[in-house]
């Protein structure tokens, strides 16, 4: 458990947060930018220390302004993947890798450098320095030289944000690995919901200094909050399901969401997989009857839980879909008016099977 | 210089070199061109080989140069560090005391050194009595008068390379596990490397060319304090000594370009080292 309460003031910023996350367990500190995000970080690091609060890992007091405690940062074992990967440009890969694990404690080893070696790819770069390195070859260097320090959490301050699109793909493979065949605690920061939903298993929303929802995925993704920083084109329910069958000709699967099964097109999936779909509200059709004749080919039962505004004059109608899962579905106002949609009404939830995004992980992922 | 040049060409014709000396004595720099014109075409053949009075000047050079900045640099990392990174309300003080030696006559150094380090005062009989060294007089006294000197010059350098060093690579080495001394020696110090040897080379360079404070302090002892440009003074001072003074000019401008050279390669394969 990482438990956290902390007060820092800066000129202009105040930062107040509290936090009690499960580890292991990979938890995105998520909002806009200079929400406080890398500040609430470098709190858990020990590179900053709050005017007041205190900061606890697995019962361990890192951090307490009270009684006076404050572990330096060099005996934390608390990992850390800055934004500019921040390689020592004197030392070579390989002494790079080396550096934390030189320095961990011999006993109780977690990662072995071959280990970290494979996971990442960094064979053929060993025998280069820094500089002649990539931007994402640089990020998985310095990921690797946090994981070979033993850490007890790894923090990462948006391990993606310097690089561009294709290099940002090439990188998030690594973490999604990092996060399935080991089972170090992450902290990462990210105001890209796409990181999000491919590595979090827990939220954190931050505003303007607060954490103001904290949660798993599925539930964040369900709260007015996480609208508002989202933005109205994005929102949607992130559901985990499991995948029962797989049409690999088509690239179709059959997906367990809620009671009810999704049939859509998802590239890579095997049966058995967890799979993290997130359904648009803008993309899901309600009917009050059983379709027919659409093209269509999805149609979850389920009960209208919640009705609220939306932006413009849309309305946010949130169904209930059966075993602790929701949707969330944006229809018009003269919509919900000519169909009478209220709260306890049952209906079906229409998904296209092209719309859904999805990522899927396999079985044993903690999500 | 080309109007003492000039004026050269209409002295009468053949005076004896000390009747010059004599006439000019109001001017060095005269003095030095008209002897080395007239000396020079005499002696042209002669010059490469170098006397045992100018090798020993030579050896003393580099001797004192090389020692003061070895004795130095620890100290000048020490101060450098001080002043670039920590905020003790004596750091202005501490800043202002080191660059004295830059603003101050050279001879006015040496004759602090003189007062508060000869046998009459309480360090030179503490030296004296306990360690056994006397520093006026001796070569330890030279490199000590030349150490104060080039001081400024290295931790000048030395504080540049220390507040380039990117914070965030220590920040980074301090999540690794890294202590205060470790990440000083295995990150912040190789970091620092182009900036230490820029300080060496040049505090090195301006060693050789210590003379106020060396002379005043150390006096010029042949073969003990008499450094090149010591010996140059002397040779200038002396009837007929222009021939050698010549030499030893040559070998300091030598010296000095190899120097340069020197510095300028060693940078460059630092920096690839660092890969900048």
């Amino acid at each position: 458990m990482l438990r956290l309460s902390v007060l820092k003031r800066f000129e202009g910023f105040k930062l107040m947060a509290e936090l009690e996350a499960p580890t292991p367990g990979v938890v995105a500190l998520f909002g806009r930018s200079g929400c406080g995000k890398t500040t609430l970080v470098n709190i858990i690091s020990g590179l900053l220390q709050p005017d007041e609060g205190r900061v606890e890992l697995d019962g361990v007091t890192l951090t307490d302004t009270r009684s006076r405690i404050r572990v330096p940062v060099e005996r934390r074992r608390i990992g850390y993947v800055f934004q500019d990967s921040r390689l020592f440009p004197h030392l070579g890969v390989l002494r790079n890798l080396r550096y934390g694990e030189r320095r961990a404690p011999k006993e109780g080893r977690a990662v072995g450098l071959q280990e970290v070696l494979a996971l990442l790819g960094l064979e053929p770069l060993l025998t280069r320095r820094p500089h002649q390195l990539s931007g994402g070859e640089r990020q998985r260097v310095a990921l690797g030289r946090a994981l070979l320090s033993q850490p007890r959490l790894l923090l990462l301050d948006e391990p993606l944000a310097a690089l561009d699109v294709a290099r940002r793909d090439e990188v998030l493979p690594y973490l999604e690995t990092l996060r399935d065949k080991l089972s170090i605690p992450m902290v990462f920061v990210s105001h890209q919901l796409e990181e999000v939903l491919r590595l979090a298993t827990h939220v954190a929303l931050m505003e303007a200094g607060h954490i103001i929802a904290f949660g798993t995925l599925g539930d964040i993704s369900l709260r007015p909050e996480f609208r508002a920083i989202v933005g109205p084109e994005v929102v949607g329910a992130v559901i985990d399901g499991t995948v029962i069958q797989v049409d690999a000709e088509r690239g179709m699967a059959d997906v367990q969401l809620g009671r009810g099964i999704l049939h859509i097109s998802v590239p890579h999936a095997h049966a058995g997989a967890r799979m993290r779909i997130q359904l648009l509200a803008r993309d899901i059709i309600l009917a009050t009857e059983p379709p027919r004749g659409l093209s269509v080919r999805n149609a979850l039962e389920g009960v209208i839980t919640e009705l609220t505004d939306d932006v413009g004059q849309a309305i946010l109608v949130k169904v209930d879909i059966g075993a602790g899962a929701a949707v969330l579905a944006r229809v018009t106002r003269n919509a919900m008016e000519a169909l009478g949609l209220r709260v306890g009404m049952d209906l079906w939830v229409l998904v296209k099977a092209v719309s859904p995004r999805g990522h899927t992980y396999p079985a044993s992922a903690q999500l | 210089m080309r109007s003492h040049e000039g004026k050269s060409r209409v002295v009468p014709p053949s005076p004896s070199v000390p009747a010059v000396e004599g006439a000019c004595a109001c001017t060095g720099a005269c003095v030095k061109v008209i002897s080395y014109r007239r000396v020079y075409a005499r002696q042209q053949a002669a010059m490469p080989a170098l006397t045992s009075a100018e090798l020993d000047a030579l050896r003393l050079s580099l001797e004192i140069a090389l020692r003061s900045v070895v004795f130095s640099l620890p100290l000048a990392i020490l101060v450098a560090y001080l002043l670039a990174r920590s905020r003790f309300p004596g750091t202005l003080a501490l800043d202002a005391l080191v660059h004295l030696p830059l603003v101050l006559p050279p001879v006015a150094v040496g004759y602090l050194l003189l007062v508060s380090l000869d046998s009459r005062s309480a360090v030179g009989r503490w030296l004296l009595a306990h360690l056994g060294i006397e520093l006026p007089f001796s070569a330890a006294g030279a490199t000590l008068a030349t150490a104060v000197m080039t001081f400024p010059l290295m931790v000048r350098a030395i504080r540049l390379a220390l507040e380039s060093v990117d914070r965030g690579l220590e920040a980074a080495a301090r999540t690794l596990g890294a202590g205060p001394v470790d990440r000083f020696f295995s990150i912040t110090l190789p970091l620092m490397l182009p900036g230490i040897l820029a300080g060496l080379l040049t505090a090195f360079a301006a060693g050789l060319g210590q003379f106020g404070a060396v002379i005043t302090f150390a006096s010029n002892v042949p073969g003990v304090t008499r450094t090149l440009p010591l010996a140059l003074y002397s040779a200038i001072q002396e009837p007929g000594g222009e021939a050698m003074a010549m030499r030893l000019a040559v070998l300091s401008i030598t010296l000095g370009i190899l120097g340069l050279v020197l510095a300028e390669l060693l940078a460059r394969r630092v920096y690839r080292l660092l890969g900048r």
